[in-house]
């Protein structure tokens, strides 16, 4: 394909983000809904509970679900306006072609035409170029159904190697180092732990904005006594009231984690019983902190030496403490190493694996846990198993009920999908729960990959940034449209419940994934009759591996408010707490409480590295990105959301008055950022709450003001995930507003 | 429970600034599509420090005693409530007067309108929207016990002084406890080479 069909503006006019506020019924006082539905919030990991009200078939408010243990009724802004994402002027309610002669540049057609069309190009690509020409991407806010079934799509009915996922730009970093270490990759621990403990320490984990309830329990936690160290380049309101805030220069995590541990081998604040009975490593580790001094480790973070000090005694010498970190410290070239940095001082502090001592990485969406377990990870099968590994292969081959030399081998990243369209390797892709155009970095590239496709075809519930490149889009459906499990940032697998019916012609993700496998010829293993029995056959073929739901029902999550995997049984309550002593996992086989076969954590030296892209005369600060609390993702869902949207309209470039006075920038002023990607050009907000030598932007918008046509494409080797979190960038006083203010709504 | 035991708590510092009350308030049946409550950033430059303020149902209203019309009036559970519609004449006295800034005028409807403390609700026996959403527990609704037990930290006030005003509210204000309530007297902060005597109100110094 070439290019949009019409100019942005013009698909903009007609299919939005344009906002919507409460109305009509969403307005009176005292209507009386049909029912409310105990449910989950559609964005964040923490999935909060909720109750929606319904009225006609339509979700018209909300009101706190106070049972629910992890939130009990508490729920941050875009919760509390979840419910405008429903009935809004710009819902797709059938399916839309490209047409460069119609307003938008999409005419609507028949979903039945539509399936077809998508069906017929998948079949001639493939048939043309082979099975692997034809490509998908993912999501990580899907139900677990959803995200087995596109797995089990992509390898029994495509059998195409190339699939992939939104979670890539999310937590892969601690996923891979999680595995490097446990052996397995989960939160260690239920945030209950936190309640009782003695330090918290937060890296790279804008708390209050990205995971809000999970404030209560470090406030909670502070209450009964515990120290708060927040490590982040910004004073964000987690670290406005800390006991230590250590100001990081964006990238250096993994030599602060250094620095710590050297301190803790000095001063002998280690638990040698633990480390010599529960861990392998250690003295390697331990030699290459030797060099990393308090005041070298000042020189390369940015921190007062005195703060790393005083942070290495809080922590060495606490008898409880929970570590938690989030993409800070993972969406960086060495985000890996990062957070193998961060484990190594929970190890050899020894305090995990019993009440009040944890460790986690906090998940940012709305599955990014179940998201990552069960199959749509370009190297992996159900049941975390592995789709290189023989025997694994064979496993799923069998539930699957496929020769298994017929299922392929495993394919690429996220991004290096869209290498391989660049290549040519791929021709056709389909696109759930993605929206790479404003979520992948240097995304004027990803941008002309999409062009360059020869068929794209995107199943959303609105015309997503994305989606204004597709030949098809088949409308989709809202989370309250459907069931199914997801995983929440603790582990817990909690239920998802329908409140409302699709409108018009928008069909449930998992009927339109298997209206097309039909439409192909191929419906074998694709005629599910609803997300039960789609959870049920996951039941079955995560039995037995690392990610075990074969003990988890519908009912059980229903009656314990949620279970924690892993569950391998009927009779199994679940698991909140991983790595208890004389614990039993099925790959240490009770040798140990870790998921190695000697039962055994393991440490790994971290060396430092410094970012990808460092700054130099040129570009000399650095630039990081993030979100904003009233925001999700790529707002494709918030920017619609009328009080979301005034609660913060626009993207603005955070920057401190000492860099502010010397580039002559006032509060408001108009000011371009340049990287070697591109340019952009928003209003200043001058806040003595960042470092000076680092800008921030949030993320969540798209063409002009995205900023991630700015950030770089750089990946970490191990886990893949692109480097958002810092590269070079200088900064100038624009000399005018930019075209689009005149044109664009905020949101737009 | 008798909902008398139940009693509303504003913790300041533990307010991360994230609307939740703000987007809630506007939920509430009584004002749907509008918020009562006040969410400010104490001074974003400096901070991202921000402060919530409900109504403090005050024992003695300031708001209604300035009021010409009588409109404003208490429940005998101690609500202070929005203007009454057919009395409020919209002169804005109670807005000017309120010495925590509450009453808000809406021109469109020529009413004075503050927070009630959802009384739709917890006349009823359920939390306000604002301290049920609240994520950071900045707003809390519940029994004293509850409060003391969970935060053996600080402890609720709800006497406050204004000028010569004492002022005794309905809601409380979670102050540290090893804090005591201290009435600044200018005098106080004057330096007076005298005695010796110098003292430095906390002010931000640019």
């Amino acid at each position: 394909m070439a290019q949009l069909p019409r100019s942005e503006l013009e698909m903009i006019a007609v299919f939005g983000p344009h906002l919507a506020h409460a109305q009509g019924q969403r307005l009176e006082a005292g209507v009386e809904p049909d029912r409310l539905v105990k449910t989950h919030c559609c964005f964040c990991g923490q999935q909060c509970g909720i109750q929606l009200k319904v009225k006609d078939n339509t979700v018209i408010g909300f009101e706190p679900w106070y049972d629910f243990p992890f939130n009990q009724g508490m729920l941050c802004p875009k919760g509390v306006k979840r419910y405008l994402q429903g009935a809004h002027p710009d819902r797709l309610l059938t399916a839309l072609e490209r047409d460069p002669a119609s307003s938008g540049g999409f005419r609507p057609i028949g979903y039945d035409a539509a399936i077809q069309r998508v069906a017929g190009e998948i079949g001639r690509i493939q048939a043309q170029y082979g099975n692997s020409a034809f490509g998908i991407l993912s999501g990580a806010s899907l139900t677990t159904e959803k995200t087995y079934l596109m797995g089990k799509f992509a390898r029994m009915c495509l059998k195409t190697p190339y699939i992939d996922y939104n979670g890539r730009l999310c937590m892969v970093s601690a996923g891979a180092a999680n595995k490097k270490s446990f052996g397995i990759d989960r939160a260690a621990n239920a945030w209950d732990d936190m309640l009782h403990t003695d330090v918290i320490w937060i890296s790279g984990a804008n708390v209050a904005e990205c995971a809000p309830i999970t404030t209560s329990y470090v406030w909670r936690a502070r209450e009964n006594g515990a120290k708060i160290i927040v490590v982040d380049p910004r004073i964000t309101p987690i670290a406005r009231t800390c006991d230590l805030y250590l100001p990081i220069k964006p990238g250096r995590d993994i030599a602060l984690f250094n620095g710590i541990l050297h301190l803790m081998i000095k001063h002998d604040w280690l638990d040698h019983e633990f480390i010599n009975n529960h861990t392998v490593g250690f003295e390697a580790v331990a030699e290459h902190v030797a060099d990393w001094t308090p005041k070298r480790t000042a020189e390369v973070t940015g921190i007062a030496e005195k703060g790393i000090q005083q942070a290495a005694e809080w922590w060495g010498t606490a008898k409880t403490s929970f570590m938690t970190h989030a993409r800070g410290i993972e969406h960086h070239t060495h985000g890996v190493q990062n957070v193998l940095g961060a484990i190594s001082l929970v190890l050899a502090s020894g305090r995990i694996g019993r009440p009040n001592c944890g460790y986690a990485t906090i998940t940012g969406q709305a599955n990014g846990q179940g998201g990552r377990e069960h199959g749509q990870k370009c190297d992996q099968l159900p049941g975390w198993r592995d789709l290189a590994n023989p025997e694994h292969r064979q496993h799923i081959a069998n539930i699957w009920d496929m020769p298994v030399e017929e299922m392929p081998q495993p394919g690429v990243d996220a991004y290096e999908i869209f290498r391989k369209i660049e290549t040519g390797e791929i021709k056709g892709l389909l696109s759930l729960c993605f929206n790479p155009k404003v979520s992948l970095p240097d995304s004027d590239y990803v941008s002309a990959m999409l062009d360059k496709l020869e068929f794209y075809t995107s199943i959303d519930f609105f015309l997503n940034d994305s989606a204004r490149h597709a030949d098809i889009v088949l409308p989709g459906s809202l989370q309250e449209e459907d069931e199914g499990t997801v995983t929440q940032a603790e582990g817990r697998v909690i239920k998802i419940n329908q409140a409302i019916e699709c409108p018009g012609e928008a069909r449930q993700d998992w009927r339109i994934i298997q209206d097309i496998a039909q439409a192909l010829g191929r419906s074998k293993g694709f005629t599910f009759d609803g997300p039960r029995a789609i959870f049920e056959e996951l039941r079955r073929a995560s039995k037995g591996g690392v990610a075990d739901y074969s003990g988890i029902s519908y009912e059980k999550i229903e009656a314990q408010n949620g279970v924690f995997w892993p569950c391998p049984s009927d009779d199994h309550p679940g698991t909140p707490r991983l790595f208890e002593p004389n614990s039993w996992n099925p790959v240490a086989k009770g040798a140990g409480p870790f998921y190695f076969p000697d039962g055994k954590a393991r440490f790994n030296v971290a060396p430092y590295t410094p970012p990808a892209e460092d700054v130099d005369a040129e570009y000399p600060l650095m630039l990081t990105t993030g979100r904003v609390i009233s925001h999700f993702l790529s707002g494709t869902q918030t920017r619609r959301i009328g009080p979301l949207v005034d609660q913060y309209a626009e993207p603005r470039i955070e920057l401190h008055p000492q860099l502010a006075m010397r580039l002559n920038i006032q509060e408001g002023d108009w000011v371009t950022a340049q990287t070697r990607r591109g340019e952009i050009t928003l209003r200043a907000q001058v806040v003595r709450t960042i470092r000076p030598d680092t800008i921030f932007v949030p993320y969540h918008w798209a063409g002009q003001k995205s900023i991630n046509r700015l950030t770089i494409a750089a990946q970490d080797p191990i886990s893949k995930i692109p480097e958002y979190k810092v590269c070079a960038v200088r900064l100038i006083k624009a000399s005018q507003a930019p075209a689009y203010a005149s044109q664009l709504e905020p949101q737009q | 429970m008798p909902e008398a035991q139940y009693e509303f708590f504003i913790d300041p510092s533990r307010c991360i600034g994230c609307q939740s009350c703000v987007q809630a308030c506007s939920e509430c049946d009584t004002h749907k599509g509008q918020a009562m409550i006040h969410l400010e950033f104490v001074n974003r430059h400096y901070s991202t420090q921000t402060a919530p303020v409900v109504c403090m149902h005050c024992d003695s209203p300031t708001c209604a005693e300035v009021c010409p019309a009588d409109a404003i009036k208490k429940t005998p559970d101690g609500v202070v409530q929005t203007a009454r519609k057919p009395r409020c004449i919209a002169c804005n006295n109670c807005v000017l007067a309120c010495p925590f800034g509450v009453p808000k005028m809406n021109s469109g409807a020529e009413l004075m309108m503050k927070c009630d403390m959802c009384y739709d609700r917890t006349s009823i026996g359920k939390a306000p929207m604002c301290a049920s959403v609240c994520p950071s527990g900045a707003l809390y609704y519940g029994t004293r016990e509850q409060i003391e037990a969970q935060r053996p930290r600080s402890m609720p006030i709800n006497q406050f002084q204004f000028g010569q005003q004492t002022i005794s509210t309905k809601v409380h204000m979670m102050v540290p406890r090893t804090a005591q309530p201290e009435h600044i007297d200018v005098l106080s902060a004057m330096h007076d080479h005298t005695s010796g005597h110098d003292i430095f109100l906390m002010m931000h110094d640019e």
